[in-house]
């Protein structure tokens, strides 16, 4: 493929061009997509430091809320993926259940943290890789196909696990990701940052991230322009589930614990994270920055409501409005920058 | 019964109607007639209450109407059917019928009689054999188009519009809904007919009124009578003047498509040709003669059997990936659902068929993406000359263009061309033309599509004249005319 470097033979070539000042805007823009995210977070955070000024900023609580983010937070950087593509995986706490029973069977622990680890891992993106084969080559529907996947991959979970909660060596390796601490944060904060980093890179350098927008923008133009469209959204499942089985480890971390019954509902935080984010559900478009953004939002407000010692009930009433809302104000927003 | 008069409909850079006159009868089939682009579309849709007329005036049995949407429209009298059935394949056929007015009352579906209505109307069409309880979505295409007219006459319509109502059918399909549409005019209904095939309009047709360039030429012609080159060339000869690009001076080098015995069941039959190295090769023919279903074969977009060669070597069924990869590009036909990510930039657009080209081990080097895009900006003069604007906010010519400068990248050896220049301005086309043009000078074979004949005519060194997914006549495009091609394509034989 270097002939793609090859000018046509009458086209002439430029110099180095200056950037052109439309950039600026555009990244104005760019910045302005977030604002409303960035203002919101701010204002949960001031209602934190207004109503439990003793203990919300502290180091603590802080530690507490990114902890809480990172698993959901690495299963919400694979479900950008997912859903920018055009797809949505509604399988994913599933499989970090299954990923974390399996890492913890008798057996594999024999083996040590490391094997556990890379066990974790090999599931989850062998479980992905079947939704993505499902989905891409079977021609199932996404949802239902992640929706069988759900079920089928916890309900193997339950049996490999006897239904019981496995618990590994607290003081082993993996348990230690949770313990040790750099600069007072906790290891795993920092793999959940490098996901994120490394997602980003992912999605804005390099030709996966630019074929996951044109699959999920518009999948006739990218099979026309002589992109593998169904590689690639068999690829883009299979990130989800390396994305879980990542979160598996997290999990087992945090609670030194394999079990069934582990990411029960994460699918719905991800994909309502993913959403608040600016992605939107029909593909095409969103940003990583985005769906952190909105996953730090829902476990603030998880944070503010065990701060405040309300009901996780209405815990749950307020993040239902406030998808409601965010997703409204996205609608404005896009018919305002429609020409 | 219904008199139109200079009927003007203005667009953004185009006036599609630019003063038509039309004048049908109670219980006549009044045919229209014109090229592409003569403003027929437009015209229906006047009716069927989806565009307002800018000036002009339409009278309906006496009294001046102007249809203000399409519930207007139906409550007026006049049903619309289109190309594209616009049907419900999950409900049933009685459920069809009367979508909109259903037999209900307080919101309950009153289904017994919905189904003995819909048997009546069905009945009236003659087609009683249709069971109102089946579902749509499992008639024939015959069948289907029986609902809608079964519809059309729920709203006790006065005036029936059919756009390309045979398209879709066989041959004896065809002869039942003349049937049809006799039977309904027998009882004073008024059929506006639209048809590019002449032998239909001289069977079913009362009276001919000719469109050119967004203006009636002809009103109210004997359909029966008026001889054909009469007709052909009331609709050829426009006004607007093409500027194409003179063809190149030297020969055309190596061949680089053959096609051999293509075919593609229901779409076109054992059809062979070849492309040489800085030629462009037109393919004429009407929607639906299976011009553009050959291109999507040739580009493995569609199964067909048969071969294609490129450059020497046989390309097997790999699809459209190994096509790009061996050298082809395809300008598809609905240049927004097909090949545009209208969110994206000009540059994401430019660079999506050409990625790996861009990277390395995956990693996109975008200084360069951003250099190879702003080249081509420049080069086809793109228009704002910003290749990070979103491509939705360009003008459909510079939206083109932004297609073409993809296939530009990469080493290329054939264009495929579906409409390039369907809903560009005139201005915009003589610079599409002249980059077309270059294209093949730099030794790129090209293959290209065009509904419009002096389009074929104009920038094609070699045309192939397609009729009913057969390629009926092949000639060098200084030897022929429009006047005969747009005969062969309409008639099926050379003048």
């Amino acid at each position: 493929m270097s002939d793609a470097r090859r000018p046509p033979a009458a086209v002439p070539e430029t110099g180095g061009a200056a950037p052109p000042p439309a950039r600026a805007t555009l990244n104005s823009l760019t910045g302005a997509r977030h604002l409303g995210l960035l203002v919101a977070l701010g204002l949960l955070v001031v209602v934190g430091l207004v109503t439990r000024p003793e203990n919300f900023a502290t180091a603590s609580n802080l530690v507490s809320i990114l902890s809480l983010a990172a698993t959901i937070g690495v299963i919400t950087v694979g479900a950008t993926f997912v859903i920018i593509g055009g797809g949505i995986d509604l399988s994913v706490g599933a499989i970090m259940a299954l990923a974390s029973v399996w890492a913890t069977t008798v057996a594999t622990q024999e083996f040590g943290p490391v094997v556990m680890a890379v066990c974790a891992i090999l599931v989850g993106t062998g479980t992905g890789l079947v939704n993505g084969l499902l989905i891409a080559y079977g021609r199932l529907v996404p949802f239902i196909a992640t929706l069988a996947m759900l079920v089928a991959a916890r309900g193997l979970a339950q049996r490999m696990s006897d239904r019981k909660t496995q618990l590994i060596d607290g003081e082993g390796a993996i348990a230690a990701l949770s313990t040790t601490r750099i600069l007072g944060i906790p290891l795993l904060v920092y793999i959940f940052a490098l996901v994120v980093v490394l997602g980003w890179i992912l999605l804005n350098r390099t030709t996966f991230g630019r074929r996951t927008y044109a699959v999920g923008g518009n999948p006739e133009a990218a099979r026309l322009a002589g992109i593998d469209v169904r590689r690639h959204t068999m690829l883009l499942y299979a990130l989800s589930g390396l994305c879980c089985g990542i979160a598996a480890i997290l999990i087992m971390a945090r609670t030194t614990t394999g079990s069934s019954t582990h990411g029960d509902l994460y699918e719905l935080d991800a994909i309502a994270a993913v959403i608040i984010g600016g992605t939107l559900l029909t593909g095409g478009r969103g940003t990583i920055i985005g769906s952190i953004l909105g996953l730090l939002i829902f476990t603030l407000i998880t944070n503010l409501f065990i701060l405040n010692g309300l009901n996780t009930s209405d815990q749950l009433i307020a993040k239902g409005l406030i998808i409601v809302v965010a997703v409204l104000l996205q609608r404005r927003n896009l018919k305002e920058r429609a020409p | 019964m219904l008199v139109m008069r200079g009927i003007v409909k203005q667009f953004p850079g185009v006036r599609a109607l630019d003063g038509v006159d039309l004048d049908v009868r109670a219980g006549e089939v009044h045919c229209l007639l014109g090229q592409n682009g003569a403003g027929k579309s437009t015209l229906i849709k006047v009716l069927a209450g989806v565009h307002q007329p800018d000036e002009g005036t339409v009278e309906f049995n006496g009294a001046q109407v102007r249809p203000s949407g399409p519930m207007d429209a139906i409550r007026l009298g006049f049903a619309t059917i289109y190309q594209e059935l616009d049907l419900v394949d999950g409900l049933s056929v009685a459920d069809n019928i009367f979508l909109g007015h259903e037999h209900a009352r307080l919101g309950f579906v009153n289904t017994g009689a919905g189904h003995r209505a819909a048997r009546q109307v069905l009945e009236r069409l003659g087609h009683g054999e249709i069971r109102p309880s089946t579902e749509v979505g499992r008639l024939s295409p015959a069948a289907k188009q029986v609902v809608s007219m079964a519809r059309a006459l729920s709203h006790d319509a006065r005036l029936i519009i059919m756009d390309e109502p045979s398209a879709a059918l066989a041959h004896d399909e065809v002869a039942n809904l003349f049937r049809i549409i006799r039977e309904l005019t027998g009882q004073g209904v008024a059929v506006v007919y639209i048809s590019h095939r002449l032998e239909e309009i001289r069977e079913i047709g009362d009276r001919v009124t000719v469109l050119k360039d967004g203006r009636t030429v002809a009103v109210g012609l004997p359909a029966r009578d008026t001889p054909t080159s009469r007709i052909v060339s009331l609709m050829t000869g426009r006004n607007v003047e093409y500027v194409f690009p003179p063809r190149a001076a030297r020969p055309p080098g190596d061949q680089v498509l053959e096609v051999e015995g293509l075919t593609s069941p229901g779409a076109f039959h054992d059809v062979s040709f070849s492309v040489r190295a800085g030629e462009i090769v037109g393919l004429a023919g009407l929607v639906g003669s299976g011009r553009s279903e050959i291109l999507e074969a040739v580009y493995g977009a569609r199964p067909a059997s048969g071969s294609v060669v490129l450059a020497g070597k046989r390309l097997r069924r790999g699809g459209v990936v190994t096509s790009v990869r061996r050298g082809m590009g395809l300008a598809p036909e609905e240049r927004k659902a097909q090949a545009l990510l209208l969110d994206q930039s000009v540059t994401a657009n430019i660079t999506l068929g050409s990625l790996p080209g861009f990277a390395r081990f995956g990693w996109m080097n975008r200084a360069r993406e951003r250099a190879e895009a702003e080249r081509l900006v420049k080069a086809l003069d793109i228009r704002p000359p910003d290749p990070e604007r979103p491509v939705k906010t360009l003008s459909g010519g510079n939206q083109q263009k932004a297609v073409l400068a993809r296939w530009l990248l990469g080493s290329r050896r054939l264009l495929l061309l579906d409409e390039p220049t369907r809903g560009v301005d005139v201005g915009a086309r003589a610079e599409l033309y002249a980059v077309i043009r270059d294209l093949a000078d730099q030794g790129i074979g090209v293959l290209l599509v065009s509904s419009e004949v002096p389009e074929v005519l104009g920038l094609a060194d070699r045309v192939l004249v397609v009729r009913e997914g057969a390629v009926i006549h092949e000639a060098a495009a200084g030897e022929l005319d429009e006047h005969r091609v747009l005969d062969m394509i309409m008639n099926g034989r050379a003048a």
